[in-house]
């Protein structure tokens, strides 16, 4: 069974993520972690010093953890954002294109389910930041934007 | 009395506990007095029934057990406005044990 | 009407694969039923009150022929025979099994059809006006704008678990046929002072238990921004949705406890960010889009003559058919209320009929409309007649379009496990009373609309005449409204008083017409004469 899954090259954070309000206040923390309530905005002016952003889902049906995550890429933030908690197999291609690189599930995944849910969608619809070319970007190559 | 429903987990039919399986007709209900709670625990685990509940229900003459809500009678029988797709397509007054 | 690429091809076939391994996870015990319930939703499956029900998705409720036989087909092979049309110009399907499923979303994608997002916490299907394309009154077509929107927003994985479920809606008309600000987000399309078309956005309507009526949040969005802006309301709404209680998760609620300032505020800083990610198709992208949306090839001499000398004829002509912006063809609509019948409700033999039907005589195209009927809306006049005897033939001539026999009814506690109480043999009883005392036609427009509980699937909020069924006590009972409109001067229904029984909930329902009929100034409807009147006359009549 899969404890983590990490789709990056660099080794992992050592230090615990601490909480929002803690890092905010302290601001010398290399990782933190982000529950559904928090605002990713309030991490942007420290990006460069953040090597690890844990995402917490305490429940997979609360989508917040989506748009935290693409808030920090589209702000640039290049290090590690791994999706922790109540993180479900069915939920790890969309994980990955609102730009989470790691995931730490509360029960592992199953290995063969996890590549079939990644593996799953060879073409997609929205341009998300996370590298893949939309469908509108395949019929318009002429068109195709940076 | 106490019997428990719920759902086949294949096909979505509703279905009613007999005291050691699952059948489609209510008349087979058993009362299952306190033990409802440890029933649908154990079947929704060996994914016997989904969407398992108990009700309250009343014995009912020849008819067996009449649910004591309006809702889960028309589970028992099917929807009002089709009798053709009920449990007693034949039976003109099924309509009226509903109500 | 737009057809499918390789891509959208690959998306729908790349989706019956996914639910079909889910399905048999599920069946495996892989999966619980709780992480189940998301996944098979957003397939459209939902767990009924007799067995799994299949929502399948009718994009902005444009389908041509070959579509509509399979929607038939599904009815008998996997069904029992009918299908439900529904006020998301959906169809469903009542006794699906669940090992099932996988292989009719297959049949679907065979003929470009799919259930993705037709429930769940998730953007539902787009509606649209169904006179889409056809209408006098339209500034463009609005189902390209639609089109755009359903693949932006399938499988958009930013907004897969949002609070609470999304519905939009694209209109290009003066008329509002399509409720447009009772939906999530409503979007006219509009022509600004410099003659450019954009979207005004109506942001923050629905109906439920807390209905809404959605406040214009910008009156002109570029259309090279449509979708920018779209992804900003969303997000948003995920980010800011109340997720603490489920009655007030919808986004109604957020621009109603934000103001509609406060939330324009965040939406245009949202959309300000987003300008710079790169997220818009280009424009050639909608450019492709509408070239499948190009008038069907008229015959430009064809004749405004129409025979009608035959009055039941006359009589269908004069309620179910619509002016066309192309002389010598009109719209015609199919009532799905015959009297005394289950509203939406059609065999399959019917919907395979109306699928050739449109074949022969509507340019193989077909619309579901919201009020849960059927459109042809290419016919010319010369076949009209011919067109009409078959459907009534078929049982689908009801001439009662718009009237009190046109009645918009959920299904009900006789399918539905939300409900309180049944919606289907009130409207059976209310348009056999009114077949019965003949005063459908002397009343005129008059838009009945009746839940089954305080979702508000029947619109009842939004009827000239509402009934919502409540449980009262383990009986049923039903609340009358008046004085609701979906259209351009939307307005919601207030309640009269105490509730009725079934019975009861009939008379008060004729009594109420009798006011009307009583009272009427000249060329006044139902809503005019309560608007103008007032809810007293007919309190003192309904509860004398």
């Amino acid at each position: 069974m899969l404890d983590h899954l990490r789709f990056r090259e660099d080794e992992p954070a050592g230090a615990p993520a601490v909480t929002v309000d803690a890092f905010l206040t302290q601001t010398n923390a290399a990782a933190v972690r982000i529950e559904p309530g928090d605002d990713a905005r309030s991490l942007l002016p420290f990006l460069e010093q953040l090597r690890l952003v844990e995402v917490n889902f305490p429940s997979f049906g609360d989508g917040r953890g989506y748009s935290s995550a693409r808030i920090l890429r589209e702000a640039g933030y290049q290090g590690e954002l791994r999706a922790v908690g109540d993180v479900l197999v069915d939920q790890l291609s969309h994980m990955r294109r609102c730009g989470f690189d790691s995931f730490l599930p509360e029960k592992p995944f199953d290995p063969e389910d996890a590549q079939a849910a990644l593996n799953r969608w060879p073409e997609v619809y929205q341009a998300t930041g996370d590298g893949r070319q939309p469908i509108w970007a395949k019929r318009h190559p002429a068109n195709e934007r940076d | 009395m106490k019997i428990l429903t719920g759902n086949d987990l294949k096909s979505g039919a509703v279905v009613w506990w007999t005291g050691y399986d699952w059948s489609i007709h209510v008349e087979d209900a058993v009362d299952v007095g306190d033990q409802a709670d440890a029933i649908l625990q154990r079947e929704e685990g060996a994914r016997r029934v989904n969407a398992s509940y108990a009700i309250d229900a009343e014995p009912d003459g020849e008819r067996g057990v009449r649910p004591a809500h309006i809702k889960d009678r028309i589970r028992a029988l099917g929807p009002t406005v089709r009798p053709d797709l009920t449990l007693k397509p034949a039976d003109p007054n099924a309509g009226n044990w509903v109500i | 009407m737009y057809r499918y690429d390789q891509y959208d091809q690959a998306m729908v076939d790349t989706r019956v694969a996914e639910f079909r391994d889910q399905t048999r996870r599920r069946l495996e015990g892989k999966l619980t039923e709780d992480q189940f319930k998301p996944l098979r939703l957003q397939n459209g499956l939902y767990l009924q009150l007799h067995a799994y029900m299949l929502r399948v998705a009718v994009p902005y409720g444009t389908l041509n022929s070959a579509q509509m036989h399979v929607l038939a087909n599904i009815a008998d092979k996997y069904d029992r025979g009918y299908g439900h049309f529904t006020t998301r110009q959906n169809i469903q399907y009542n006794w699906i099994k669940l090992e099932d499923a996988p292989d009719i979303l297959a049949d679907l994608a065979a003929v470009e059809m799919h259930a993705i997002q037709t429930s769940g916490n998730c953007i539902r299907n787009i509606s649209s006006d169904q006179f889409a394309g056809a209408a006098g009154d339209e500034l463009i077509d609005p189902r390209p704008y639609a089109e755009l929107l359903r693949q932006w927003s399938s499988f958009h994985p930013e907004f897969l678990t949002l609070p609470r479920k999304f519905k939009i809606c694209v209109i290009a008309s003066e008329t509002d046929r399509a409720a447009m600000k009772l939906h999530d987000i409503g979007i006219r399309i509009v022509k600004n002072a410099a003659g450019e078309i954009g979207a005004a956005f109506y942001v923050g309507g629905g109906m439920g238990r807390t209905p809404m009526i959605a406040p214009l949040i910008r009156d002109f969005v570029p259309l090279d921004q449509l979708i920018t802006y779209s992804e900003a309301c969303l997000r948003v709404y995920n980010r800011y949705g109340r997720r603490d209680n489920k009655y007030k998760a919808r986004i109604k609620i957020l621009v109603h406890e934000l103001g509609k300032e406060e939330y324009t505020r965040q939406v245009e800083e949202e959309f300000a960010h987003l300008l710079t990610q790169g997220i818009e198709p280009p424009i050639a992208e909608l450019e492709r889009i509408k070239a499948h949306f190009t008038d069907p090839a008229f015959d430009q001499g064809a004749s405004d003559d129409l025979d009608l000398s035959d009055p039941a004829f006359a009589l269908w002509v004069a309620r179910n058919t619509v002016a066309h912006k192309q002389p010598g063809y009109v719209i015609a609509n199919i009532s799905l209320k015959p009297v005394g019948g289950i509203p939406g409700d059609a065999s399959a033999a019917q919907i395979h009929l109306m699928a050739d039907l449109a074949k022969e005589y509507s340019f193989d195209e077909l619309r579901v409309t919201h009020a849960q009927n059927i459109v042809l809306p290419h016919v010319k006049k010369a076949d009209l007649h011919t067109l009409w005897q078959k459907l009534d033939a078929a049982g689908l001539g009801a001439a009662n379009l718009d009237t009190v026999e046109d009645i918009i009814a959920c299904p009900g506690l006789d399918y539905c496990s939300l409900a309180n109480a049944r919606s289907i043999p009130v409207a059976q009883k209310i348009s056999q009373r009114f077949a019965a005392n003949g005063k459908t036609g002397e009343l005129g427009e008059l838009k009945l609309k009746i839940s089954g509980c305080i979702n508000a699937c029947g619109h009842h909020h939004a009827g000239h005449i509402g009934i919502l069924g409540v449980d009262k006590k383990g009986l049923e009972n039903y609340q009358l409204l008046l004085g609701g409109c979906e259209g351009d001067d939307t307005s919601l229904g207030k309640i009269t008083g105490p509730g009725f029984t079934e019975d009861g909930i009939v008379d008060a329902v004729e009594k109420a017409t009798e006011v009307y009929l009583a009272e009427r100034a000249e060329g006044e409807r139902f809503l005019d004469t309560y608007r103008r009147i007032g809810m007293e006359k007919f309190k003192e009549a309904i509860y004398a």
